[in-house]
């Protein structure tokens, strides 16, 4: 029970952010939908990133997955064909409804990260590194050209539109509730023992290849209900689901701090905040009786120079990499 | 004469082994910075898009092909210089993971500002045509910057390994890319050197840019982002540790992707990230080090 505000901080920032989402209108709500779906992906990574200290690449091919599972399977099956002519056998007539896509997504990425991350996690550094990057190249390459499974280079339209401010902030809940969940387990304890001291945590009798392996898998669903959210939200490409994203989401959990579960919430929330403010000025937004109307392209380069400035002036990110605890309202 | 396997045609060779000497000479880069820094510099891949920017607009003003070549190289030495002294020099001391993302951050800002300054369409480079021309070799068609970009690399490679290997600057660079401290104490001016390091990858991201744009004029902001992704995979493919491994990896990437890219049918041509990074998984696995890095891994850096 000690360690619960390590839980409710970041529970607390995702329900401000989602009733903050409700009072806005209808076309801000989009953006904070949009920014409580990064916080369950830059969650996934830090599952993974933040407690085995290696880095993935591959995080966002998860994703991919993800958002290919649900949206192949909830297309209507009257409009499949229009969309996807090239579908073959199941997946041509196949439909479940939103809360099993979402389960099927999340397992779609489960079973794809475990068997990735076989031969995979044996690998550390760079070479991980490197490794879950051809991972991405790899999904991404097959899903954009291989019709017979999905849409190809169009996106997934007409998708139900499930996905509002509820189901959003309910999905970045469970989230970081399993996050939660997985960093107190002793597995969990095990791998970030193993982060801190490879040789003294394999001397101890820890598995590292295996705490890692589960701590993939673990993430890859996490990744896969994330995806399988946001195709729900707006007709997703393929295309979007690439180096952007990969780079974005990294440098949000860099940014926050990837050494603890606040730091995800608080880098996801703080760039993503940042870039939908930016991007709907860069459209002209009326703040307090005053006009803001930015030129295109300024969104990217102010998140960039933002994220430049946070690493160089506080390199463990704007968390420090610590958890919140009730000692900080003391002092 | 015809060279018939697989489909492999003297063309396809020849634009494989080019496309290998490019890869090896910004493999050099990369591999150069993470030496003395031990940094992964993501953002090379605009370096060179700044450097092709350079010789195209030089192209559009009308300016001769040298004139636009070295304000190829005057911008990308600027910015490669800015760089070390802004992100590279104060997170020096920092964790890989960290000083990667910064390089992202970088890579990000200078591709936004190149997409706010000259669009998203791109401009082309018309100086360097002429390279693109063939040369008619015993009945083939080579083109002459297929052979002019292996010569640069080998020379461009040979250059450094006297700098590195002959030389007392070369020695103070492998010092302090060995340990920065103790090179310190015993008297090598150590930033001035690293800086000096940062500087010569520049230089080979110059030489690149004006490589890559003879292969390709279309000048876009994404220029060179595949490139770089490519050969950050061959650098690591080939090992990171040490240059020579580093630039083998870099050659070996391209040569395949040249080669793979010929040998494809044109139905399946469009999976050759596929292809190639399944190649690159499968390498790491078996030789997580590298496949030329030597056994013993405390060897030195540079």
């Amino acid at each position: 029970m000690r360690k619960l505000p390590e839980l409710v901080a970041p529970a607390v920032l995702v329900l401000a952010t989602a009733l903050l989402g409700l009072v806005v209108s209808s076309a801000l709500q989009t953006y904070f939908l949009d920014t409580l779906l990064k916080v369950a992906i830059v969650v996934a990574l830090y599952v993974f990133i933040g407690n085995s200290g290696v880095l993935s690449f591959g995080h966002i091919s998860f994703v991919a997955l993800g958002v290919w599972t649900a949206g192949v399977l909830t297309v209507p099956e009257s409009q499949r064909a229009a969309i996807m002519p090239g579908l073959a056998g199941f997946l041509s007539h196949a439909t479940v409804g939103n809360v099993p896509s979402l389960l099927l997504a999340a397992c779609v990425g489960l079973v794809f990260a475990f068997a990735v991350g076989l031969p995979l996690m044996r690998l550390s550094g760079l070479a991980a590194g490197i490794a879950t990057f051809g991972v991405l190249e790899i999904v991404n390459n097959v899903l954009r050209y291989y019709d017979k499974i999905g849409p190809g280079l169009n996106a997934f339209s007409s998708v139900p539109e499930t996905t509002g401010i509820w189901q959003a902030t309910i999905g970045a809940l469970i989230c970081i509730g399993v996050a939660f969940s997985y960093q107190r387990s002793r597995f969990g304890r095990q791998l970030r023992a193993a982060r801190e001291d490879p040789a003294a945590a394999s001397a101890a009798g820890i598995s590292i290849y295996r705490q890692r392996l589960l701590a993939f898998a673990v993430s890859g669903a996490l990744a896969g209900l994330a995806g399988g959210l946001y195709v729900h939200m707006l007709p997703v490409e393929i295309d979007s689901l690439y180096l952007d994203l990969t780079f974005l989401t990294l440098a949000m959990l860099v940014v926050g701090g990837s050494g603890s579960l606040l730091g995800a919430v608080v880098g996801a929330l703080a760039i993503g905040g940042l870039d939908s403010f930016l991007s709907a000025a860069e459209n002209g937004v009326d703040l307090a009786g005053w006009h803001l109307d930015l030129p295109t392209g300024t969104a990217v380069l102010a998140v960039g120079a933002l994220m430049a400035l946070v690493l160089i002036v506080r390199p463990a990110g704007l968390s420090g990499g610590r958890e919140f605890s009730l000692g900080w309202l003391k002092r | 004469m015809t060279l018939a396997v697989l489909n492999v045609t003297w063309q396809t060779l020849a634009d494989a082994l080019s496309l290998g000497g490019i890869y090896a000479l910004m493999a050099v880069g990369i591999g150069l910075v993470f030496g003395v820094l031990r940094l992964v510099n993501f953002a090379y891949g605009q370096l060179v898009m700044a450097g092709a920017y350079a010789i195209a607009y030089a192209s559009v003003w009308g300016w001769p092909s040298w004139a636009g070549i070295l304000l190829c190289f005057g911008i990308v030495l600027a910015l490669t210089a800015l760089m070390d002294r802004i992100v590279f020099r104060p997170l020096r001391t920092h964790s890989p993971a960290v000083m990667l993302v910064a390089t992202f951050a970088v890579a990000f800002l200078m591709q936004s500002i190149a997409v706010l300054a000259f669009g998203q369409l791109g401009t082309i480079a018309s100086s360097m045509g002429p390279l693109n021309q063939p040369w008619d070799i015993g009945g083939v068609q080579i083109r002459k910057i297929a052979i002019v970009s292996i010569v640069v690399a080998a020379v461009c490679l040979a250059l450094l390994q006297l700098l590195l290997r002959r030389t007392s600057v070369g020695l103070h660079m492998r010092a302090a890319a060995m340990d920065f401290r103790t090179a310190r104490l015993l008297g090598v001016r150590a930033n001035r050197v690293i800086g000096g390091a940062v500087l010569i990858s520049g230089l080979l991201a110059a030489v690149s840019a004006v490589m890559l744009t003879a292969r390709n004029p279309q000048v876009t902001p994404i220029f060179a982002l595949d490139d770089t992704i490519v050969v950050l995979a061959g650098v690591v493919l080939g090992g990171l540790t040490r240059p020579v491994p580093a630039t083998l990896g870099g050659f070996t990437i391209g040569f395949a992707s040249g080669i793979l890219g010929g040998a494809l049918p044109t139905n399946q041509s469009q999976y050759l990230p596929t292809f190639l990074f399944a190649a690159v998984i499968l390498v790491l696995l078996v030789r997580p080090n590298g496949l030329f890095a030597r056994a013993d891994g405390a060897a030195e850096r540079l």
